[in-house]
């Protein structure tokens, strides 16, 4: 490859072409093993790096450790399963945000724009205030199921009015005000302020309860979609000019569309179940990604990961330190950190049209 | 042998859109296209395309029924220029054309040397060699067209399938854009509106109407003032006083009334 010209970089209207994907991910592999290392520390109780690594080395059974049985409890128990909850949500959201974004070809487009989110919230509520499954049911479960409906509705929806891309998002809007009302529905007629309070913690997204069977269960699923979704990478850089010049470059569209909101669903549904809608990092990460690796999803999906993950690991530590003893929604903050990030990030792409 | 409709028809809404078209353009040759709106060009470059399935009959491609071909393998060897090709992705000159190397990759296979050599002779044909580091939304109606036909190059196709691509275009890059097809060597079909430009540029010409090919054969064959007349409405003059004798279209104005009246 030699007879390709190039403009001087920096140049107004053009972009480097030498895009470096390779670097971002190993800066953001490095950043994520210091990120959760360092936020496991944070907190109420004074835990050093070097407790939280004899902690992790015994209970992978290297050996003993000296920390207390409590210390030990605070980190294996709850700070480390939370930690990686985060990195594992933040990497999920971004992944099925971008993945969406190219999909519909619309740049709002986010992980709850097929109404997972609320058909989930929909689903907890009931379990939650109604008691729907007789405890059978977990809130998870619930809410899993709540999305899997939520989602199915929305397809066949679609699928009835035309099964365009701006068919699906407007089913979508049709399935999220829906199962919204349902969910405010049984809320105002059926809860007591307990657990008013209990859900609303929840809807607004939550990793207070973090175990690590949600870690399994989210990081299984992470890591099947995004195998899905980078096996797709070159087909989701087709739909750039649209389903029809799609389809032009050889791409089976309507199976192409099946299968990745399909996956993205599922990730975001088993997300969603174990901690609640949190919003804006499905939003906003990919558009700040692209602006650091170009659009190529071979390279944007992985750095898109990486990023979430960083991201939601920070701001769910700032969220269970800043009010301490109280927590803060980690979907409040994600909002409150985000918008003025995202403001940046537009403010610093900006172009001349 | 290459790309044939033969009696592809095919409804919308009730309405025949295409009924019973026949299509063989001439390996190597530019085939222009024409009819009024409505007139079914679209629909059949979609056929051609294996985008849209005729309701009826087949479109084939050496032979073999379009529908029975993969997708990727129909890419490789028919390549599509659409009207007006916008997108939201902030994508460079060089990044539009890498993508006419999708239906030659495999997933996960990272660019091999033929698809970079595809690329930058796409590039250098288009004269975009020096502007692959430009951003497509800096680009001119013209310049785009220009890098929707380097992507399509870089699929390597022997069918290359345009859409009105001078639509929208100062006459400069319509002649432009109409040069840079004529000169390829791949077999062209070429929807237009403008007559005299298909004159200037096509090999062939097939006129439609209401969804049926009413002329086809060289342009002074068909461009006659009584097709004109039928098929548009319009009172023209026909003259062969074009570029190397080609027949110029000057027009008077429409049947039910115009300029210069009855």
């Amino acid at each position: 490859m030699t007879a390709v010209g190039r403009v001087a970089p920096g140049t107004p209207g053009t972009r480097a072409a030498g895009r470096r994907h390779p670097a971002w991910a190993a800066a953001g592999i490095v950043a994520l093993c210091a990120s959760v290392a360092v936020a496991v520390t944070i907190g109420p109780a004074d835990i050093g790096v070097g407790d939280v690594w004899s902690v992790v080395v015994a209970h992978l059974g290297g050996g003993t450790t000296d920390v207390t049985p409590i210390r030990d409890g605070i980190v294996w128990d709850l700070r480390l399963p939370r930690t990686l909850l985060a990195a594992v949500c933040g990497a999920g959201l971004a992944v099925c945000g971008a993945v969406l974004q190219s999909l519909l070809r619309n740049p709002l487009a986010d992980p709850f724009v097929l109404g997972v989110s609320s058909g989930a919230s929909t689903g907890a509520v009931l379990v939650v205030v109604l008691g729907v499954g007789g405890g059978a049911l977990s809130v998870s479960g619930g809410a899993f199921a709540g999305a899997v409906c939520s989602f199915a509705l929305v397809m066949l929806l679609s699928h009835s009015l035309g099964g365009t891309t701006d068919r699906v998002i407007l089913a979508g809007v049709a399935a999220m005000q829906l199962f919204s009302a349902l969910t405010s529905f049984v809320v105002m007629t059926a809860a007591d302020a307990e657990t008013t309070r209990g859900v609303l913690f929840w809807l607004l997204g939550s990793l207070g309860g973090a175990g690590w069977t949600d870690v399994w269960t989210g990081a299984g699923v992470l890591v099947l979609v995004l195998a899905v979704c980078l096996g797709y990478a070159r087909t989701l850089d087709a739909f750039a000019f649209g389903q029809d010049a799609a389809a032009t470059l050889g791409v089976r569209v309507t199976r192409t569309r099946l299968v990745l909101l399909c996956a993205t669903a599922l990730l975001t549904a088993t997300l969603v179940a174990s901690v609640g809608a949190i919003g804006f990092v499905g939003l906003v990460l990919p558009h700040a990604v692209r602006a650091l690796t170009g659009p190529g999803h071979a390279g944007l999906l992985p750095v898109c990961a990486l990023a979430g993950a960083v991201f939601l690991v920070w701001v769910d530590t700032l969220a269970r330190t800043v009010l301490e003893p109280q927590e803060v929604p980690v979907g409040v903050v994600t909002s409150l950190i985000g918008v003025p990030a995202f403001v940046l990030v537009l403010y610093r792409t900006r172009r001349a049209r | 042998m290459t790309l044939r409709a033969e009696r592809v028809s095919r409804a919308a809404g009730g309405r025949l859109i295409l009924d019973g078209v026949n299509l063989s353009p001439r390996p190597g040759a530019m085939t222009g296209l024409l009819g009024p709106n409505g007139s079914g060009k679209s629909t059949l470059l979609r056929l051609l395309a294996g985008v849209l399935a005729p309701a009826s009959g087949a479109v084939t491609l050496d032979g073999r029924p379009l529908d029975r071909m993969g997708r990727r393998d129909v890419a490789r060897r028919v390549a599509v220029v659409e009207q007006q090709a916008d997108t939201q992705v902030e994508l460079t000159v060089l990044d539009v054309v890498r993508l006419g190397r999708i239906p030659h990759r495999r997933a996960w296979a990272p660019a091999s040397a033929v698809d970079e050599e595809a690329v930058a002779e796409a590039l250098a044909r288009t004269h975009l060699t020096g502007q692959a580091d430009r951003l497509w939304h800096t680009l001119s109606g013209g310049e785009r067209q220009r890098v929707q036909i380097a992507r399509a190059l870089a699929q390597r196709p022997r069918e290359l399938l345009l859409d009105e691509p001078t639509n929208h275009l100062d006459i400069q890059h319509q002649l432009d854009v109409l040069a840079l097809v004529a000169a390829l060597p791949t077999t062209s079909v070429v929807a237009l509106h403008d007559l005299n430009l298909a004159a200037m540029y096509c090999d062939h010409l097939v006129v439609l109407s209401e969804g049926r090919v009413v002329a086809s054969g060289g342009p002074a064959e068909v461009l006659t003032v009584d097709l004109v007349a039928e098929v548009y409405g319009v009172r023209a003059e026909v003259a062969g006083t074009g570029p190397g004798g080609r027949p110029h279209v000057r027009f008077l104005g429409t049947l039910t009334g115009g300029p210069t009246g009855g």
